[in-house]
């Protein structure tokens, strides 16, 4: 099959979005209170335009449905606060000219989003632009082309553009999950691979169900997927190729591989392997199929996870007594401990920014969420529940995504998997919608860089 | 020897048996500390041979009952020596999704090992870990815990 080419020009037609003329920002180190209230105008589409793209899209209106994306992004990021478009006083396309500054003062909007949507060769020319409504000031404007089929990837792309603009950091909503979709009864339980829009839409199934699989995670280019699969019930690792659908059982293993993630530049795969009781921690070189051990403990080692510079590993071992958390060189050299609180850590995974690592820690009957250094100091917990693990970052390091179950009776009533994401502050709690009951939550890095 | 350490040692003596009296080990209908010790989930492989054993949180050690348990099965595969098995090891909903994994198939090498130990051929013995994957009660409970904490053999042929 074809790879799928998202065909995005950028093109930017103004130059005035320099740092020095911002008067709004966004601070996104401390839990944010008071979300910023801004006012995303419906993106204005001429007649012959909207008409087309009702032809091709089957949609009334591109131009509110692209606004809708960038407004519904805004909020679950819990910094902004999209205003009611019903409150708008001026007309989408004249807004986009020359906005009345007043009239959007007026409704408490400090920034304002604009757009125009037109067909210009049978694809999707959609130009936005950023105002800053206190200073009456243009604070940026952007133009991009694509394949109509990509509209939602448009308002992400928005959305990037207008979270980088007023935050300082890049934004992480042009991007997708991968996770498993769980049905059935919980003793017998139904798993498919799935992955989705990071808003919970185009959800694909890659695998039909008929074995047990799990922990999906994604490459550096998101093109390829490994994940632990229980195929002719031999449990193996595995790598999947989403564009072309081709799976194959990754090295040659004589007992059961589990826990497996990409290296940083996306040529190894590290992951552990359960032999005669005994799991150890192993890579294997996707071009030379090379294999190396890791670690060598009789102890269980599993869960290892890279930092960004791919000079370290972190991982969970329980060679101490219980799971704790662990840091080795990634030659297996130096190994480290690095949680000393109460309680039991596993999944520990590095920050895309290198400087925390997040972990899933059991306490007295209850499952945290937390972060702390690299050094194991300045532990934070972030939520508490019945049952949560298993924490994967956001490609900005800002969100964290990770899956909850809830309690259930002995015939399974009750049960439910969902998958949830917080901020890194601890704020902004929220369940992510998925079709399905699901799991094992892994997010890309964004799709346009 | 003075006073003050004779006292002292009193003192130790008298804490350490408060501490070992709060661990003793509580029996609770279907449970022996944690460990299962009911017979509703068990299966028979023949007449007098359970299929399963079960563990305490955390551990892989194999229970006295658990030994004695292995010893019937040991005995029933010496006598249907055609007969190869599947260890199947579990773990319960309370632990991470990775390392129950690995705890499964510990518990099931631990199985595995003590058949050996009773004569039986490795290679007539395969292990597999389904983690938490496939408990026997969906119970969130320390009853359905206990049952799903297993290593199950399972005739392969």
């Amino acid at each position: 099959m074809k790879r799928i080419v998202f065909l995005i020009y950028i093109c930017l037609f103004t130059f005035n979005w320099g740092k020095a003329w911002s008067l709004i920002e966004v601070d996104i180190t401390r839990g944010n209170l008071n979300p910023l209230p801004l006012a995303v105008s419906p993106l204005s589409v001429d007649q012959n335009s909207k008409e087309k793209f009702k032809d091709l899209l089957k949609l009334e209106d591109i131009g509110a449905e692209i606004s809708k994306v960038v407004e519904n992004n805004l909020r679950q990021s819990g910094l902004f606060n999209p205003l009611d478009p019903k409150a708008f006083l001026q007309k989408p396309d004249i807004a986009h000219v020359k906005p009345r500054f007043e009239d959007w003062a007026l409704i408490k909007a400090q920034a304002l989003i604009t757009g125009e949507v037109k067909i210009v060769d049978e694809k999707l020319r959609v130009e936005f632009r950023l105002w800053d409504v206190l200073a009456g000031k243009e604070i940026m404007a952007l133009a991009f082309t694509t394949v109509s089929e990509n509209w939602r990837r448009v308002g992400h792309i928005i959305t990037d553009k207008v979270y980088q603009r007023l935050t300082g950091e890049k934004g992480y909503f042009d991007t997708r999950i991968i996770y498993v979709a769980e049905e059935g009864l919980k003793t017998s339980r139904i798993k498919k691979l799935a992955i989705m829009d990071q808003d919970g839409f185009n959800t694909k199934y890659l695998t039909l169900g008929n074995e047990l699989v799990l922990t999906p995670r994604f490459n550096p280019t998101n093109q390829m997927v490994t994940y632990l699969s229980y195929f002719k019930n031999l449990p193996r690792v595995y790598l999947l190729d989403i564009e072309t659908g081709i799976q194959e059982v990754v090295g040659d293993f004589p007992g059961m591989t589990f826990a497996p993630r990409f290296s940083p530049d996306g040529k190894k795969i590290i992951m552990s392997f359960a032999k005669d009781g005994n799991s150890d921690i192993y890579t294997m070189d996707l071009e030379s199929r090379e294999v190396e051990k890791i670690t060598n403990h009789p102890s269980i080692d599993t869960s290892p996870s890279y930092s960004p510079d791919g000079k370290y590993i972190c991982f969970n071992s329980d060679r101490s007594g219980y799971q704790q958390i662990y840091v080795m060189r990634s030659d297996g050299s130096k190994v480290k401990r690095i949680s000393f609180g109460n309680g039991l850590y596993g999944t520990p995974v590095w920050s895309p920014r290198g400087d925390l690592i997040a972990f899933t820690k059991l306490h007295k009957g209850k499952f945290y969420i937390g972060v702390m250094r690299t050094d194991g100091t300045g532990e934070r917990l972030l939520t508490e529940n019945y049952y949560q693990e298993a924490p994967s970052w956001s490609p900005n390091g800002r969100v964290l995504i990770f899956y909850r179950e809830t309690k259930s009776d002995s015939a399974g009533k009750g049960f439910s998997a969902k998958l949830w994401s917080i901020d890194l502050t601890g704020y902004n709690e929220r369940m992510v919608k998925t079709e399905t009951d699901a799991s094992d939550p892994s997010w890309s890095s964004l799709l346009t860089d | 020897m003075s006073l003050n350490k004779i006292f002292r040692n009193t003192l130790l003596v008298f804490f350490a048996s408060i501490l070992l009296s709060a661990c003793a080990v509580k029996t609770t209908g279907k449970m022996q500390g944690d460990v299962y010790t009911g017979k509703d989930t068990v299966e028979y492989l023949a007449s007098g041979v359970p299929d399963r054993v079960f563990f305490a949180t955390n551990e892989t050690v194999l229970t006295t009952a658990s030994r004695e348990t292995l010893r019937k099965q040991a005995s029933w595969l010496r006598k249907n020596s055609k007969i190869n098995v599947v260890l199947e090891g579990h773990a319960d909903e309370r632990g991470t999704r990775e390392y129950n994994l690995a705890l499964g198939e510990r518990r099931a090498n631990a199985a595995k090992d003590y058949l050996m130990t009773y004569g039986i051929s490795g290679n007539r013995i395969s292990v597999i870990s389904y983690g938490k994957e496939r408990p026997v009660d969906s119970g969130s409970n320390p009853l359905a815990w206990s049952k799903n904490r297993r290593s199950v053999t399972v005739k392969a042929n």
